[in-house]
């Protein structure tokens, strides 16, 4: 088991360094540092000045050493087009889209699996057919054209709900949070919605899905040979077996509700990471964007670490690390 | 009491048997038509009896056993026939009713006995969960009485073992738990659907004779569905041998080994190799057995048989016999003995 | 049934007549009795109709700024010009161009994009997947490792960042030329890896078989039998999940052209159109966000049905 974890950690920092390469060679590679910060008219000797003094001309291995320290120190560098440090900017931005992730998520995953056993054990009822209906559409139609239904409907139409931005927010130390005005709470309510709306369709899939399959083991067939009432066969056997794999899965949806953000920030004018890398990308602002995908590369591979290591708990027969046969 | 019991038992002198199965048929609808699984099977198992059904894979041994317990599921349904529980009929119960009885009046016991239990409880739970579903009985006690049943099943220091999860028991130990899980209610009827065939050969020895021990020492009728004649010799008092969905012989359990009187079972017989069988090799029934959508008219044996006569081209032979052993082939009647 | 009498190792079936045996099955019969995938096809098939006739069937250029009259903006559906008298079936945008025709367009550039990127994707993919598969080691593990740590990411994210990427790369004076190719590859990378697991995982399938053993005994080159024994027989999973990859691609460069990291925007694809539409939800000019949102939800959803109908008609499990 210790080994296990130990594995996992070790696959956890291969990854954050391959990443953290790639994310280097967009710094050092992609477009020209010092044109980017001098301009055009800088001379050729400032230049090479500016070039020796970034320590441009060292070896690649030292270059990247010094990547990582900075990286581990929190330095990433200045913001072409902002001008400010980046590492300002994400902390700037970056409550707006964890409030927006997590809400999302936890939406998602409860209302998914709660809509995935009921379509599982009421396979063919009329409303079971409608949801399923409903997210197949769901999943067919792109992000954003849902979320600008939705404005459509709550915010064009009916009124009743901001269309753009998070509403007023209060300041408590470094974070932002919308979830203490009414103006911040109804502002967050389309946007977890969309965001939510993709995973949700997936976590609900998954569960009927696993669940269906649950429902066809032997030892669901055992049990009812034994008479157990139904009741306690979906929601006691069936249901423990059944989210075992969907926690993994589901876990790993939470790592990309970040990224997904993208969209939905952009949609809604939602002041997170995500509308922050979009305009990177438009502007071709490097440390930005090289930044966020260290970020989100860090997320995933935390989370994918916690998940790795919850299954383990949840699943008895890894706990031991041999399996050992008595009699 | 209710519906009306059984035409005939199977000795008059003798109690009401235990199950009584009378012209059982079983179909699935498919796209195309309704495929017949089950054809007008009958017969009875008599208190503390084992009776074997014997047959190739897809005779129709397991859908007897589901329709029994009342396990067939859609597209496959009951489409005529009785089953009676101590002469009471039970094919016709409500849900509710009918998953009173399963479980603690008929058991059923599966092939493999990895997946049959939950890998993510501990067979402790998993057996007291069965009591106390049945049962008026409380945690506790029915903890002891699982405890009890593990020591009679066979499983060393069974107050620690309780608490184990299956993935940590043998093969074998974890069929022997099946066994304890479905004994803890006293079911008048065990249905055991190839308990032995995931076993190691070692081991499957044992688990016949712990089968047929409690059986015998706790009253329990038992129904054996094998495709392994050997097993059958072993253990049952009964056999019947099933072939297309139709119970083709049926009687004591070394007269049909040793005196088979339908073609089909003379086949069987002739497989089976023994240390002491003159036979250089093993002789094997040409065919094989029709799909389902595909069972010719008359006898379904009849284009494998080596004796098959006009008559059984086109007609289907029925069950005929006395009380003892029975067998439906037009042969075997005395009338249309071939010389 | 074809039948080889000089060798012994049986040539694998070539794709077409594994197509042929497809079409004379089940899937057929599924097909023909299920109205909702004869209905997304027919869908599909005349929305790629449409688009590829567009420059024949569309009343207006719409990528042509000379053809496009800015006095003409802002007309509702079934208004004329003022100026010219031409018919604005679904009306026109803030730049006074047609909207049925930027859709067309529009539609054309979202096919075109989207077929590419699969295309892309689907050779690079089932490439490295043979690769992997067939060579095994080290190769097949450090493939893997990258699919495995790609399929875990957005593809959205992925596709941005080599967009992103690609436009550092690129000097600015060439940008919008280059921004459809570097949108194809920037898509085309963000799908490859679920080609290659599958295809990795059919070749080490095949790879045990007999006929190429004795293939590898005769002497052929690698290359040759990946291509003519493997490459055949790993293709059936790889078109259902390209047929579900179009959809996913062309929402894909929906989505990036909506967030102007996309197409240029003197080639407006449905997702730009949508986006410009979005300016104007709230004063009334519902028509510039409501036709192309329409268009991109028919299409997607008739892509994405007949995809789901191809997957759970071969899938075994579900028969």
């Amino acid at each position: 088991m210790i080994a296990y974890a130990l594995r996992s950690v070790a696959q956890a920092l291969l990854v954050l360094l391959a990443v953290a390469l790639i994310a280097f060679s967009m710094f050092r590679f992609v477009g020209d540092p010092v044109a980017n910060m001098m301009g055009q008219e800088a001379s050729q000797a400032d230049r090479r000045a500016l070039a020796e003094q970034l320590g441009l001309n060292d070896p690649i291995l030292v270059q990247f050493g010094r990547f990582i320290g900075d990286v581990a120190q929190g330095d990433f560098g200045i913001s072409y087009r902002h001008g400010r440090k980046v590492s300002d900017l994400i902390l700037e931005r970056l409550p707006a889209t964890v409030e927006l992730a997590a809400l999302s998520a936890i939406l998602a995953t409860v209302v998914g699996i709660v809509l995935g056993v009921y379509t599982a054990i009421r396979r063919g009822g009329l409303l079971a057919h409608i949801i399923m209906t409903t997210s197949l559409v769901g999943v067919s139609l792109p992000t954003f054209l849902i979320g600008i239904g939705l404005i459509y409907l709550f915010a064009v139409e009916l009124r009743w709900l901001p269309s753009f931005g998070r509403g007023e927010t209060v300041k408590i130390g470094w974070w932002t949070t919308g979830l203490l005005t009414p103006s911040g709470r109804a502002s967050l309510i389309m946007p977890v919605v969309t965001l939510a709306f993709y995973q949700l369709t997936l976590i609900m899939r998954l569960v009927r899905a696993q669940m269906l399959e649950t429902l066809r083991t032997d030892y669901v067939k055992f049990a009812r040979a034994r008479g157990l009432p139904e009741s306690r066969i979906h929601f006691k056997h069936a249901l423990r077996n059944t989210l075992i794999p969907v926690v993994t899965i589901a876990g790993l949806q939470f790592g990309s509700v970040v990224a997904f953000a993208i969209v939905t920030e952009s949609v809604f004018q939602w002041p997170g990471l995500g509308a922050l890398f979009v305009q990177a990308v438009q502007f071709v602002d490097i440390p930005v964007m090289a930044t966020y995908l260290l970020f989100v590369a860090l997320v995933f591979v935390v989370v994918n670490l916690i998940v790795d290591l919850l299954y383990v708990v949840l699943d008895p027969r890894l706990r031991a690390g041999r399996i050992r046969p008595v009699g | 009491m209710g519906s009306s019991a059984p035409e005939r038992s199977t000795r008059p002198d003798m109690p009401v048997p235990v199950l009584s199965v009378r012209k059982l048929n079983v179909a699935f609808a498919t796209r195309r038509a309704d495929l017949v699984a089950l054809e007008d099977v009958s017969f009875d198992i008599a208190r503390g009896e084992i009776l074997g059904v014997v047959g190739e894979s897809g005779a129709g041994k397991s859908v007897t056993g589901a329709a029994i317990i009342g396990l067939i599921e859609p597209p496959g349904r009951i489409t005529s026939g009785e089953i009676y529980l101590q002469g009471e009929r039970i094919d016709t119960l409500p849900l509710g009713a009918m998953r009173k009885i399963r479980g603690k009046r008929i058991g059923m016991v599966f092939q493999d006995p990895l997946t049959s239990l939950n890998p993510l409880f501990r067979i402790g739970e998993q057996i007291v969960e069965t009591m106390t579903v049945h049962l008026d009985i409380s945690p506790a006690r029915a903890r002891e009485r699982a405890i009890e049943l593990l020591g009679e099943v066979g499983i060393p220091a069974p107050e620690q073992r309780i608490d184990a999860y299956p993935h940590e028991l043998s093969g074998g130990m974890r069929q022997r738990v099946v066994l304890a899980m479905v004994l803890c209610t006293d079911p008048e009827l065990i249905i055991a659907d190839e308990p032995t065939t995931a076993l190691d050969v070692s081991v499957q020895a044992q688990i016949i004779t712990l089968l047929k021990n409690l059986a015998k020492s706790h009253g329990t009728s038992v129904m054996l569905i094998t495709h392994d004649m050997g097993v059958v010799a072993e253990m049952a008092d009964r056999v019947a041998v099933m072939y297309a969905g139709r119970i083709v012989e049926i009687g004591p359990v070394r007269d049909v080994l040793k005196q088979p009187r339908h073609p089909y079972t003379q086949g069987l017989m002739g497989s089976i190799p023994t240390l002491t069988s003159d036979a250089d090799r093993l002789v094997q029934i040409p065919g094989t057995m029709p799909r389902l959508d595909a069972r010719p008219p008359g006898c379904a044996f009849h284009p494998r048989c080596p004796r098959a006569i006009d008559r059984c081209r086109s007609e289907r032979p029925l069950l005929t016999g006395d009380d003892r052993a029975m067998v439906a082939c037009w042969l075997a009647d005395s009338r249309e003995a071939v010389s | 049934m074809q039948k080889h009498q000089r060798m012994p190792v049986t040539r694998s079936r070539s794709f077409r007549s594994s197509l042929y045996r497809a079409w004379d099955s089940d899937l057929a019969w599924n097909f023909r009795h299920s109205p909702v995938a004869i209905l997304a096809s027919i869908t599909t098939v005349s929305i790629i109709l449409l688009a590829v006739l567009a420059p024949w069937v569309a009343p207006q250029d719409a990528f042509d700024p000379g053809a496009v009259r800015l006095e003409d903006g802002f007309l509702e559906p079934m208004d004329r010009s003022p100026a010219t008298g031409m018919l604005y079936v679904l009306g026109t945008d803030s730049q006074g161009r047609d909207l049925l025709s930027a859709i067309l367009y529009g539609s054309r550039v979202s096919l075109l994009v989207g077929f590419a990127a699969v295309g892309f994707s689907m050779v690079l993919g089932v490439m490295l997947g043979l690769v992997a598969g067939f060579i095994g080691g080290r190769t097949d593990a450090v493939i893997m490792r990258i699919a495995d740590v790609q399929l875990s990411f957005p593809a959205i994210l992925i596709a941005l960042l080599v967009f992103g990427v690609g436009r550092g790369l690129i000097p600015p004076s060439q940008h919008e030329e280059m921004a459809i190719a570097v949108l194809i590859v920037a898509i085309g990378l963000s799908h490859w890896a679920q080609y290659a697991r599958t295809v990795r995982g059919s070749t080490m399938v095949e790879k045990g078989k007999e006929y190429v053993q004795a293939a590898r005994v005769m002497g052929r080159p690698s290359f040759a039998i990946m291509r003519e024994h493997v490459l055949p027989n790993v293709l059936g999973p790889v078109l259902v999940i390209a047929t579900i990859n179009l959809a996913l691609a062309i929402i894909e460069e929906a989505t990036l052209s909506y967030l102007g990291a996309g197409v240029p925007p003197t080639q407006p694809s449905l997702g730009t159109l949508i986006r410009v539409g979005q300016q104007f939800l709230f004063s009334g000019e519902w028509w510039i966000l409501f036709f192309p949102s329409m268009a991109l939800i028919v299409l997607a959803l008739a892509i994405n049905l007949l995809g789901d109908w191809l997957r759970d008609a071969l899938n075994p499990r579900l028969k």
